[in-house]
């Protein structure tokens, strides 16, 4: 069953000169209940502008443009008033964010934060909610939950307090869980933990994961599904276990040439050239284009979205079967 | 209250000029709150004036023109300057954090507007609107005093509070508190006032020595507590001519008011040096 249909997202920006730039550009994509997709890019593609949209919470002066879609539960989320939409927040949509340092409050112990939202999301009185957050505190594999519940931010690890602010994602019953680079801050041996207790969650609590991230070894075994976005466009979406197997844009190509292997001869890694465009600066036609070693003259020229094998989606000219 | 705020006073309390000047102001409240009932009645006139007496047995800080006991009269005078100095700081620092979260966190419109209204507040001198609103009374009654010290005192502090919350609400707890559905109340009350309550401690203690400053300045001109009470500015007021025959009716006073603010000046110092996290 859909859960999320997102439909020609764009969120528009004033950029230099008066002109009008947009630095999420048409995305479109659908989450199944359940289901983990994993949204890749790298930094300033509009990925994570793209799971603030969804919250309706592109910073001014953004905001998200007429035509853009974005059905929860067949409910139209653009066309709710702030406070039905404050109900979604932390309700039927839980947001994990990527720095545990920064993003729980150090004047407030982790237990109070857990139980605030609780209590922002259900009528049930100030001793429920706190059992409530000591039960969360856990589920998500915090030992000692209920000693923990007195502590401040600053005296718990940093996989302990991305615990936490997954505790206060989960606090709303969500059915849709964005994490947002959810393991980038952390060491790698808690990176692995961290994803592993987000899929353990999502099984017992049969949630949809939107990942985001920018790091395809995060994606390989935990997503169903990618999106690989690129200057504000999903380029390339297909089954994770098929887009590893056979990458059909020239971007998601490069993305694996440049991510060192273990098996195989040894060889150069193959960085991309360049850096992604700001938003303003995106040529016209394929955006990959000018850092593309495929590149062609047809490419000058806007490509279309072929669809492959398997439900596989292309934005690129050399997907689409020759006239 | 919280984990940051209870370290900052703890280290507050172990600089010494921090613990001496907590001491001392602690001190003074406690004479101010317990010493008016064990003295005589500060505004007893004996039936036999004779005159203002050095420093006795009977009087150890002497007598005044009016053979009022000038101890008895200082330690009132500490109860009246404290109570005004901690209810109009109060005053001022609900109004002034009020405006501050407000603005800083609304922006736009809001924000421009209030902190115009500010911009213009204090570009008027305040004892100029002091005197003008003191003016208005002819006797002002205590209430009123605290009242228009309080509602001009707080543009400093909506200023202050305004700018720690412009900081606040782009760091990612209050970004991630909205993204989970946090009303604006909340994150004002929950997420900002608690962040700026390090500040707002500074300023108050600040504060209530300017505030005591500032009332015995209209008591001495006539214009804050009025008599019989007794206040410290309206003490060497009442001193004058008698400045340097009787010295003592003037020099308590005096004194009492510059340890206080001292007392204040330095726990402010002390408290702000707490809370900044470069020297913590």
């Amino acid at each position: 069953m859909t859960l999320l249909t997102v439909t020609d997202l764009r969120v528009a920006f004033p950029g230099p000169n008066g002109r009008v730039v947009h630095p999420v550009d048409g995305v479109s994509f659908t989450m199944e209940r359940g289901e983990t997709l994993a949204l890749v890019g790298e930094s300033g593609c509009g990925k994570s502008l793209t799971s603030m949209a969804l919250l309706r919470l592109v910073p001014p002066p953004g905001r998200i443009t007429q035509g853009s879609g974005i059905l929860l539960d067949g409910q139209d989320l653009l066309s709710l008033d702030e406070r039905a939409m404050r109900e979604v927040r932390g309700g039927r949509i839980g947001m994990v964010f990527q720095d545990p340092m920064t993003s729980l409050n150090p004047v407030l112990t982790v237990g109070d934060q857990v139980a605030e939202t609780v209590r922002a999301h259900q009528r049930i009185a100030a001793a429920a909610a706190k059992a409530r957050a000591i039960q969360l505190l856990g589920e998500v594999g915090i030992p000692e939950p209920a000693e923990r519940y007195q502590a401040f931010p600053h005296q718990l690890s940093g996989g302990l307090r991305q615990r936490v602010m997954i505790a206060i994602a989960l606090a709303g019953e969500p059915a849709l869980l964005i994490a947002d680079e959810p393991t980038t801050a952390l060491d790698v041996t808690v990176q692995a933990q961290i994803l592993e207790l987000l899929e353990r969650l999502r099984e017992s609590h049969g949630m949809a994961v939107l990942l985001i991230t920018h790091d395809l070894g995060v994606v390989a075994g935990r997503a169903d599904r990618v999106a690989v976005m690129y200057a504000g466009q999903i380029v390339e979406s297909a089954a994770t276990d098929r887009l590893f197997r056979s990458p059909s844009h020239p971007y998601t190509q490069s993305l694996f040439a440049s991510i060192p292997r273990i098996e195989g001869p040894v060889g150069r890694l193959a960085p991309i050239p360049g850096t992604v465009p700001a938003a303003h600066a995106w040529p016209a036609g394929c955006r990959f284009q000018p850092r593309c070693p495929r590149a062609e003259e047809r490419c000058a020229v806007t490509p279309p979205i072929v669809t492959l094998a398997g439900g596989q989606t292309c934005r690129c000219w050399l997907a689409a079967p020759t006239p | 209250m919280t984990g940051s705020l209870a370290r900052a006073l703890w280290l507050a309390w172990r600089s010494p000029t921090g613990r001496i000047a907590a001491i001392t102001f602690l001190l003074m409240a406690l004479v101010a709150l317990i010493g008016p009932h064990l003295l005589a009645d500060p505004t007893l006139i004996p039936d036999a004036v004779s005159g203002a007496a050095a420093p006795s047995a009977s009087h150890p800080l002497g007598t005044d023109q009016l053979s009022r006991d000038v101890l008895s009269r200082v330690v009132s005078g500490a109860r009246v300057s404290l109570a005004v100095a901690a209810l109009a700081v109060a005053l001022s620092l609900t109004v002034g954090a009020a405006v501050g979260l407000i603005a800083g966190y609304a922006g736009g419109l809001t924000d421009a507007v209030l902190m115009r209204l500010v911009d213009g507040a204090l570009a008027v001198p305040r004892l100029f609107v002091l005197l003008l609103l003191v003016l208005v009374w002819d006797r002002i009654p205590l209430a009123a005093l605290i009242l228009v010290i309080g509602v001009t005192g707080w543009f400093g502090t909506s200023r202050l509070v305004r700018g720690e919350v412009l900081r606040l609400r782009r760091a990612e707890f209050v970004q991630a508190a909205e993204a989970l559905g946090a009303t604006p109340g909340r994150i004002i009350l929950r997420h900002l006032l608690p962040n700026v309550a390090g500040p707002l401690i500074v300023t108050a203690t600040l504060g209530l020595g300017d505030v005591i400053l500032l009332e015995a300045g209209l008591s001495f001109l006539g214009l804050g507590v009025q008599p019989p009470t007794p206040s410290w500015g309206g003490m060497i007021l009442d001193a004058r001519p008698v400045l340097l025959t009787a010295p003592w009716t003037s020099l308590f006073p005096g004194l009492a008011i510059l340890i206080t603010v001292l007392a204040a000046n330095l726990l402010g110092e002390a408290l702000q040096s707490a809370f900044d996290p470069r020297t913590a």
